[in-house]
C-alpha cells in the first residue's frame, strides 16, 4: 500500500473508492469521516482514520461485548482503558500488568515479530511508571508434524529471548501448546508485570494547554507502516509478502528508554506519556489528546527520522519501535532532554497541547492533518456483528464413552501422555529465557505459577497464563469459565490470593457469525468466572482475524491471572518434598473425558462436552489452597488440569532440576480406570503433607465443604497407581522423567543438552 | 570493603550485584556510571552482567572504550580487585585485562540454567573460602560464553593455576556432557596474572539466598571479604 500512496498527492481530498477500500474503510465509515471533518479527508487523514478505526486499535467488533467484563473492585486502581491495569498489593505498592498479542507479525517473521511483541508490552508497563519485573509468554503453534512448526517455534522463542534477556526482564513462565488449528496462524501472547508505588502512576493524557509535546527514543523509519491494519485482516497466500510491515526491534534502545523514563518519572516534569505502539505517532498523539479532552499541534518536520524523503503519511503511520510521546510541564523541556541525552537518546519538542480539541499536524508549514481529536476515538464505529452458533456444534459435543476402547496397559498410556507434545517438559523453551535476572524469581518456570518476590517487603506476586482452546471450541462458554478458573487456581496453588486478570482474546474473523458467537460466549463465561472468583479484568487485548482463508483458529481467550502472597516464605510448589508424606486429592472426579488431552493423544479424538466448571466449588477450592499454604500445612500443591489425576501425580514427581520423589496411590472409584485417571474435571487439586498435619488439613477441607481423600503417599522412586485393588500403573520416576524430558528436545532436533 | 558496581548502558545485573554486595554481604556499595573517571576509595570493582551497548559488534567490544575502563585498568594495576561476571567477563577480555575471548555458545542458543562448577584453585580472592575440587552450583545466563584461547594461553592459565572454575557434573567430573557452551577445557572462569582480576560466566550474585534456590554464590562473595588469602 505504501508504494502506491507515495505517488499520490497527500493533501488532495480522497474520494476514489479504490484508495478508500485499500485502507479497509467501508463506505459507511467513509461517510462518517466526512461528517466528522465536514469535508473529504486527505490521504494522510484517511491513513489516520484507517489505523485508528482498524479492528486492532478501535476494538470496533469487540467493544460492545467487552463491557460484560467485571472491571472494578477494591483492589483495582486502574482498569481497562489505559496502557495497562493497576492493582493494589498493599502498603502503597501496586502491580501494573497486561498481556498483548503479536500473532500476525510473528507468523510472518517469527524472530522480529516475537521480539517486538515483547518490546511493545514492556513499553506499555513502563509507560505507566512501573519497572517491568516479570514476563510470561503464551505460545501456540500448529501440529508438531507441520512443516512450519519447528521454524516458527524456534524463531519465536529466540525472539522472546533476544529481546527480553537484553532488557534484563526475566521471562519466568508461560505456556506452549501445539494444535493443528494454529498451522497457519500461530499465537504469540506476551504478559508483563511491573512494580510501582501507587502514588507514582503515569497516564497517557495530553493535559495543560501550552505544555510541550516531546518525542523521545528511537528515530522514525519506514518500518511497520500499517502493521495495525495487517493485524486486522485475515491471512491469504500473499501474507508472507508482508514481511516489510513487521517492525524490527532494538532492545538496547528500549533498555535505555526504560532507564531514562524511570529516571524521568522520579522528577515532576511529566504530565502524560504514551508509548508509540500500534499505529505509532498517530495513535499516541490522538489518544492522549482524546483522553484529556484537549487538542494538539505538532510539526512532523521536527520528528527525528532515520530515512530520507519520508512523507507525512509515512511518518504518521510508521510503527518504528522504541519510541514514546510525552507531554512535559512547560519550562522543563531541557531538563527532560538532558535525562534522555544521558542515555544516548533523542528527545525533541515536536508540538504542544492546545485547547481547541483539534489534532492539527503540519509538515514544515503546510497542515497535513486537521481532525477533531475526541470524535476520532468517541465516534469510532462500534459493530454489533451477527452471531450464531457453529452449525456443527452438536456434532462436536457428541461422545459415546462406550465406543471408546480402554487401553490394555495404562502404564504405557501414562508414559505416552507425559511424553506428548502438550504435556512434556518445556525446559527447552525457558532455558533460552533469562528467568532469574533481577534476583526475584522464587518459583522458577515449570510449576503451576511463576512467583517473584518484592524486594524490601515480605511479599511475592504469583502469575499464570492459561487457556484450553479445545474446550473453547467445544463450548466457548465453559471454556471461558475454565480459563479463568485454571489461571486463578494455578496462582492459588502457590499459596497466593488471585487478585485480578488480564487477557488476550485470540479469535478468527469477527465477520463470521460462528466466530462472533464463540467470542461472545467466551466473554460471558470468563465474566461469570471473574465475578465468582473476585478477579476483575484490568487490562487486555483482542486479536481477531487469526484465520487463513476459511479456516479460523479455535477460540483462544488466554487468561493471565495475578495473585498476592503476603509472606513469601509460605510459598508452596507443586513437587513432592518428603518421602512418606501423604497425598490428598481435593475435589470431585466426574466422567469428564470430552475434549481431554487423553482423548486427543491416545484416541485421536477431539470431541465431547468439555468439563463443567462449578464456580462455587472452584472458589471454595481456591480459598482452601490459600489457607493450607497460610497455615504451612502442606509440602506441595498442584492443580489438576490437562491429563487429569494421573498426569498431575506424575508432574508432582518431576521437578525440572531432577531429584524428585515418587508416589504410591490407591483409587477407589466407580469410574472406568482410564476415565478415573485422565478425566479433566475442574475444581481439583493434589496436595502432599507430613502425616502429622493430616488432622488439621482434613478440618480445613471439610470446613470448605469440599470432598477430600487421602489417596496415597510419597515414595522414593516408585510411581504406581492401584484402582479398586487392581495394580493399574506401575513404573518409576526415572522412567517417567526420561519420557517427559526427552520429548521436546527430540522434537526440536537438538538432542541432549548438557547440564 | 567498599564495592563499586560499574553501570554501562545495557548492563542489567547491576542491581542484582548491588543487592548482593549491599544486603547479602552488608558492604558499602555504590553504582559508578561508565562515563565517570574515578574509582579511588573502592576495594572491589564489579563489572556486572547484561548487554552493555546491546552487545552490538561483539559482547563487550564497545564497553571497553568507556571512560571508566581506563580507571578500571589503573585499579587493577594498583592491585585492586576486579570481578567481571558474564558480560563483565566479556568486557575484561575485550579490554585485555584477561586473556582469551568469549564466543557464541556451541549450541547457538542462550542458556539460562544451574551449572555444577568445580573449584580449580583456592588461591584467589573469589575462591579462597573454598577448597580446590569442591563442586558448587551457580547459574549461567548467556549466549556468548564459550571461552576460547590459544594453546599457549591455555597452557599458561593451567601452569600458573589461573583457572578458577570448570563446568563439571554432579560428581565433579569435567566432561563434554557437562560443558554447556563448548568452552575450551570446560573453563567457566579465570584469573589475571596478578590474580587480582577475575572473570567468570556463572552468576554468583543470583544465588545468595535460599529463597532464590541456593546460596553457593555466597561462598564466592564471602571469599572476597575474607582477607586470609
Amino acid at each position: 500500500m505504501t508504494t502506491i500512496v507515495r505517488h499520490m498527492d497527500e493533501l488532495a481530498p480522497v474520494t476514489d473508492t479504490q484508495t478508500i477500500e485499500r485502507h479497509n474503510i467501508s463506505p459507511e465509515e467513509y461517510e462518517r469521516i466526512r461528517s466528522i471533518l465536514g469535508r473529504a479527508p486527505n490521504l494522510v487523514e484517511l491513513g489516520v482514520f484507517s489505523v485508528m478505526w482498524s479492528e486492532h486499535c478501535s476494538y470496533k467488533s469487540s467493544r460492545k461485548h467487552l463491557r460484560l467484563f467485571p472491571t472494578s473492585g477494591p483492589q483495582v486502581i486502574q482498569g481497562p482503558g489505559e496502557n495497562a491495569g493497576v492493582v493494589d498489593i498493599g502498603d502503597g505498592d501496586v502491580v501494573v500488568f497486561k498481556m498483548e498479542s503479536h500473532n500476525h507479525p510473528s507468523y510472518i517473521e517469527p524472530y522480529q515479530g516475537a521480539a517486538t511483541g515483547v518490546g511493545g508490552i514492556l513499553r506499555d508497563i513502563f509507560t505507566m511508571g512501573a519497572r517491568p519485573v516479570a514476563s510470561l509468554d503464551s505460545l501456540r503453534f500448529g501440529a508438531v508434524t507441520h512443516h512450519k512448526t519447528r521454524y516458527l517455534l524456534d524463531g519465536v522463542v529466540s525472539g522472546v529471548a533476544g529481546y527480553g534477556n537484553c532488557m534484563g526482564v526475566p521471562t519466568v513462565g508461560g505456556e506452549l501448546v501445539f494444535d493443528r488449528c494454529y498451522n497457519s496462524n500461530c499465537l504469540v501472547n506476551v504478559f508483563n508485570l511491573g512494580l510501582a508505588r501507587g502514588d507514582a502512576i503515569f497516564k497517557g493524557k495530553a493535559e495543560g494547554a501550552g505544555n510541550p509535546i516531546m518525542y523521545v527514543g528511537a528515530k522514525t523509519g519506514r518500518d511497520g507502516i500499517h502493521g495495525a491494519t495487517m493485524a486486522s485482516e485475515e491471512f491469504d497466500e500473499t501474507s508472507e509478502q508482508r514481511r516489510p510491515t513487521v517492525q524490527v526491534g532494538d532492545p538496547f534502545t528500549e533498555k535505555r528508554l526504560l532507564e531514562a523514563c524511570l529516571e524521568l518519572f522520579k522528577t515532576d516534569y511529566v504530565v502524560g506519556i504514551q508509548d508509540m505502539g500500534a499505529a505509532g505517532l498517530t495513535s499516541s498523539s490522538m489518544e492522549m489528546a482524546s483522553r484529556a479532552g484537549t487538542g494538539i499541534e505538532m510539526d512532523l518536520a521536527r520528528v527525528p527520522r532515520r530515512e530520507k524523503g519520508m512523507t507525512a503519511y509515512e511518518i504518521m503511520l510508521s510503527e518504528s519501535q522504541e519510541r514514546m510521546l510525552l507531554v512535559a510541564r512547560k519550562g522543563t523541556e531541557e531538563k527532560v532532554a538532558a535525562i534522555f541525552h544521558k542515555w544516548g537518546l533523542n528527545a525533541d519538542v515536536v508540538g504542544h497541547v492546545t485547547r481547541d480539541g483539534m489534532a492539527r499536524i503540519s509538515d514544515g508549514g503546510k497542515v497535513v492533518v486537521n481532525i477533531p481529536a475526541a470524535p476520532l476515538s468517541d465516534q469510532a464505529p462500534v459493530y454489533d456483528r451477527p452471531a450464531a452458533p457453529p452449525a456443527d456444534l452438536a456434532v462436536r459435543q457428541e461422545l459415546d464413552l462406550d465406543e471408546l476402547h480402554q487401553p490394555v496397559d495404562l502404564t504405557a498410556t501414562l508414559l505416552e501422555m507425559i511424553g506428548s507434545p502438550n504435556l512434556c517438559l518445556r525446559e527447552w523453551v525457558w532455558r533460552q529465557y533469562d528467568h532469574q535476572v533481577r534476583t526475584n524469581t522464587v518459583q522458577k518456570p515449570g510449576s503451576d505459577a511463576a512467583v517473584i518476590r518484592v524486594k524490601g517487603t515480605t511479599k511475592a506476586v504469583a502469575m499464570s497464563v492459561d487457556c484450553n482452546a479445545r474446550y473453547c471450541w467445544l463450548d466457548p462458554y465453559e471454556g471461558g469459565k475454565q480459563a479463568v478458573a485454571e489461571a486463578a487456581r494455578n496462582v492459588a496453588c502457590s499459596g497466593a490470593t488471585p487478585l485480578a486478570i488480564t487477557d488476550c482474546l485470540n479469535f478468527g474473523s469477527p465477520e463470521r457469525p460462528d466466530v462472533m458467537w464463540s467470542f461472545i460466549r467466551a466473554i460471558e463465561g470468563m465474566s461469570e468466572a471473574c465475578r465468582a472468583l473476585d478477579t476483575p479484568v484490568v487490562s487486555g487485548n483482542v486479536s481477531f482475524y487469526n484465520q487463513t482463508g476459511d479456516d479460523p483458529i479455535r477460540p483462544t481467550p488466554t487468561v493471565g491471572a495475578v495473585g498476592l502472597l503476603r509472606e513469601v516464605d509460605k510459598l508452596v510448589g507443586q513437587f513432592y518434598r518428603n518421602e512418606g508424606d501423604l497425598i490428598i486429592l481435593i475435589g470431585e472426579t466426574f466422567p469428564e473425558i470430552g475434549g481431554s488431552e487423553y482423548l486427543s493423544v491416545i484416541h485421536g479424538i477431539e470431541r465431547g462436552a468439555p468439563p463443567k466448571t462449578n464456580l462455587t466449588a472452584e472458589a471454595a477450592l481456591i480459598k482452601t489452597l490459600i489457607r493450607l499454604a497460610d497455615e504451612r500445612a502442606v509440602s506441595s500443591m498442584h492443580d489438576l488440569s490437562d491429563g487429569g489425576l494421573a498426569v498431575a501425580l506424575a508432574e508432582s514427581a518431576l521437578p525440572p532440576s531432577g531429584g524428585g520423589f515418587g508416589f504410591h496411590v490407591k483409587v477407589n472409584t466407580g469410574l472406568r480406570p482410564d476415565v478415573a485417571l485422565f478425566s479433566e474435571s475442574q475444581g481439583r487439586a493434589l496436595i502432599s503433607c507430613p502425616p502429622d498435619k493430616l488432622e488439621r488439613i482434613v478440618e480445613i477441607i471439610a470446613d470448605a465443604g469440599l470432598p477430600g481423600e487421602v489417596i496415597g503417599r510419597v515414595t522414593t522412586s516408585e510411581a504406581s497407581i492401584t484402582i479398586n485393588d487392581a495394580p493399574t500403573v506401575s513404573t518409576t520416576v526415572a522412567a517417567l522423567h526420561s519420557r517427559w524430558s526427552g520429548a521436546l528436545p527430540k522434537l526440536m532436533g537438538g538432542g541432549a543438552v548438557g547440564h | 570493603m567498599k564495592f563499586a558496581v560499574i553501570e554501562f548502558p545495557g548492563s542489567n545485573c547491576d542491581h542484582d550485584f548491588y543487592h548482593a554486595a549491599k544486603h547479602a554481604l552488608g558492604c558499602e556499595t555504590r553504582f559508578v556510571w561508565h562515563q565517570e573517571r574515578d574509582l579511588s576509595g573502592f576495594d572491589v570493582v564489579i563489572l556486572p552482567g547484561g548487554f552493555s551497548f546491546g552487545d552490538y559488534l561483539r559482547a563487550g567490544a564497545i564497553a571497553r572504550f568507556s571512560p571508566i575502563m581506563a580507571e578500571v585498568a589503573r585499579h587493577a594495576k594498583r592491585g585492586g580487585y576486579v570481578l567481571g561476571v558474564c558480560n563483565g567477563f566479556q568486557i575484561l577480555t575485550e579490554a585485555g585485562l584477561l586473556p582469551g575471548a568469549l564466543t557464541l555458545n556451541h549450541g547457538r542458543k542462550f542458556i539460562c540454567a544451574d551449572m555444577r562448577l568445580r573449584v580449580e584453585t583456592a588461591n584467589s580472592f573469589v575462591t579462597r573460602g573454598l577448597e580446590k575440587g569442591r563442586v558448587i552450583t551457580v547459574p549461567i545466563a548467556h549466549m556468548e560464553g564459550r571461552y576460547i584461547a590459544d594453546e599457549g594461553t591455555l597452557r599458561r592459565l593451567n601452569g600458573d593455576d589461573r583457572v578458577l572454575l570448570r563446568y563439571c557434573d554432579g560428581q565433579g567430573a569435567v566432561t563434554d556432557q557437562a560443558n554447556p557452551n563448548g568452552a575450551a577445557e570446560n573453563i567457566a572462569g579465570i584469573l589475571s596474572e596478578g590474580r587480582n582480576v577475575a572473570g567468570m560466566m556463572p552468576h554468583p550474585e543470583r544465588v545468595v539466598e535460599k529463597a532464590l534456590g541456593g546460596e553457593d554464590g555466597l561462598l564466592i562473595l564471602n571469599s572476597i571479604l575474607s582477607r586470609a588469602a
